[in-house]
């Protein structure tokens, strides 16, 4: 893993960063619905030969959006995208992009997106700041090449050739390409696989600033996190078909879901599913007067969740019920589970 | 400086003129070229250095009316020079451009389809122009190679010059889909325009091929075009190593016409932008 500069992407310029994090936060917690929809996809359809990678997909992102398209490797993510991005073409469906057809969508269309390629080697033989100039000469309103590479944290390397970067920096320059047109909307597909956590963070305050000016972003990963810090809303797929689409907080009835306290009753280990749990945990203390024993109160992470929506919970089933049994199997009361349905 | 500058207003200009983007790409091309030294030396120098070495050991074997042997190579070496250039250049960079996500980059972005092989063609025309020079010179100054004496000849040279570049150039773009990958381009490549050589009077005389091979390089343009840089090298009546013992040059602009035509049908159909993977 390579060494990150010092400073990193925003040299001392939080100040940014903050104000994005807040509008961010902001349009979630509001969901302020922009009528002005970037990207309108339904029944989008396509398939390799026998094996079906975009199984009926519908879903929209608003202008502004952080959209996360999350999923385990093979559930179609790339497939959608590069269907959105015009790169691919789709069996069937509707798919309409910054209001045309990506399928037959010109070069004007294209100098309003960006993508941000994953897997690029190219370019290898010049220098960071030849090619940043060189693409910037593409677009109509680029931005300022030098502000690039200083906002995506290149501005040591300019005159280094691409072929020296090490791994980290070179998925920069992607980003740097990606952005130097000044799209309107930005795809990104796995954007940060194989960067180290600084470099991560410093890459998720970029997306946020980009998105605070008004930049679309749609989102590619199978990191649960990432989706989580930066999307506004999630489409988990898996399968080809989207499980579930909701803002962070509430994917998968994540809000309303129930809490589960554990304790210790007279040696008994007791589980409640609950969607009072305040009223429960405010019973048990009374009941033993301070102190309740091993007490404890879960609410399913995301990943819980993501786990359950993607089916692997599923598969996993005989193995996660065998681990959270395998007290009981022995027989030992001390240890012995009891769920019981709060009937509240 | 960090700061993300707003957006200027959506639309406010137009695209970049298709021009301005095919020039650019052209110039990043000969940059990239000349920094690949593998390719500068394999491809570029060697019909140079052929020249230099052919004309150490024969280069003063008499081939009639004072001429001597490199006064042939040199002809030779400028088809050889043109399609090292060309064909094989654009055959093997095209495949690695496809494999190393040039050309989807190029695909995804506003730059005008054409840019693209416009650049290429700049930049094979500067890198072939410039080989022949120093081929030639060498020829003139360490051999007494004589140049074209007359006017009608130079003009016979500049228009096959122009017109194997066409032919190559279109070729080159076409056998571009041809390998599996960026690491077998050179051989796939190599190996048939090596053949060629051999088939087509480049390395030896035509007229020295069994009958059969004759024919069998009488359908590939590259016979055609060592007649033709020949022709304005030496004079009429050392036609001889040709079958007509004629320049044929009617013959020699309608083969090369075919090949064109069917070089563009060829990249038309089967130029692809993206990577087998990506379908």
């Amino acid at each position: 893993m390579e060494v990150e500069p010092t400073g990193g992407w925003f040299h001392g310029h939080c100040s940014i960063t903050d104000a994005c994090r807040m509008t961010v936060t902001q349009r979630a917690r509001t969901g302020r619905a922009t009528t002005d929809a970037v990207i309108e996809v339904s029944g989008l359809r396509k398939r390799y030969g026998d094996v079906t990678a975009v199984d009926g997909i519908d879903f929209g992102v608003r202008r502004g959006e952080v959209f996360a398209i999350l999923g385990p490797n093979g559930a179609g993510k790339t497939t959608t995208v590069e269907i959105l991005e015009g790169y691919r073409k789709r069996d069937a469906g509707e798919v309409r992009v910054l209001g045309e057809d990506p399928a037959n969508a010109g070069l004007a269309w294209r100098a309003r997106i960006g993508v941000v390629l994953q897997d690029a080697t190219d370019v290898v033989e010049l220098t960071v700041q030849e090619v940043v100039e060189h693409f910037a000469g593409y677009y109509p309103n680029p931005r300022d090449p030098e502000e690039v590479c200083s906002l995506v944290g290149l501005d040591e390397v300019r005159r280094t050739r691409v072929r020296k970067l090490s791994g980290g920096q070179r998925r920069r320059l992607d980003v740097a390409l990606g952005m130097v047109g000044n799209p309107e909307l930005l795809f990104l597909d796995e954007p940060t696989t194989g960067f180290d956590p600084k470099a991560r963070r410093q890459f998720w305050d970029l997306v946020r600033a980009l998105s605070a000016e008004g930049t679309t972003v749609v989102l590619t990963t199978h990191y649960l996190d990432e989706a989580e810090a930066l999307a506004n809303r999630i489409a988990v797929i898996a399968r080809g078909r989207i499980v579930a689409l909701d803002r962070p907080g509430d994917l998968g009835g994540r809000r309303q879901g129930l809490a589960t306290v554990h304790w210790l009753d007279d040696g008994v280990e007791r589980v409640v599913e609950t969607a009072e749990p305040t009223r429960l945990v405010t019973e048990l203390a009374a009941r033993f007067g301070g102190e309740v024993p091993q007490l404890s109160v879960h609410r399913p992470t995301l990943e819980d969740i993501y786990l359950d929506l993607i089916g692997r919970r599923g598969d996993a089933d005989v193995a996660e019920v065998a681990g959270r049994d395998n007290g009981s199997l022995g027989g030992d009361a001390a240890t012995e589970r009891v769920v019981e349905e709060e009937t509240a | 400086m960090s700061t993300v500058t707003s957006r200027p207003a959506l639309g406010s200009k137009r695209l970049p003129p298709a021009w301005r983007i095919a020039l650019s790409r052209g110039r990043l091309e000969i940059k990239v070229f000349f920094r690949e030294r593998d390719a500068v030396v394999f491809g570029f120098a060697l019909p140079i250095v052929f020249v230099a070495l052919f004309g150490a050991i024969f280069g003063n074997e008499p081939i009639g009316h004072g001429y001597t042997y490199v006064q042939v190579l040199v002809p030779s070496m400028l088809v050889m020079g043109v399609a090292s250039s060309s064909l094989v250049n654009l055959g093997i960079w095209i495949t690695s451009d496809r494999e190393d996500g040039t050309l989807r980059r190029l695909y995804l972005s506003p730059m005008p389809r054409m840019a693209y092989f416009l650049g290429k063609i700049i930049m094979m025309v500067v890198v072939g122009a410039l080989e022949t020079v120093l081929l030639v010179g060498v020829g003139v100054l360490a051999y007494g190679v004589e140049l074209p004496p007359t006017g009608e000849k130079w003009l016979i040279g500049i228009g096959m010059m122009l017109l194997s570049f066409a032919v190559f150039g279109v070729l080159g773009v076409a056998v571009s889909s041809l390998p599996r990958s960026a690491r077998s381009a050179p051989a796939v490549i190599n190996f048939p325009v090596l053949v060629l050589y051999f088939v087509s009077g480049v390395f030896l005389p035509y007229n020295q091929l069994p009958g059969w091979l004759q024919q069998i390089g009488a359908v590939f343009p590259l016979k055609w075009m060592v007649q033709g840089f020949q022709s304005a090298f030496l004079p009429d009546d050392l036609a001889l190593s040709w079958p007509t013992h004629e320049w044929e040059h009617g013959r020699i602009v309608l083969v090369l016409l075919a090949w064109l035509v069917i070089g563009l049908v060829i990249c038309l159909t089967t130029f692809r932008w993206k990577d087998r993977r990506h379908g």
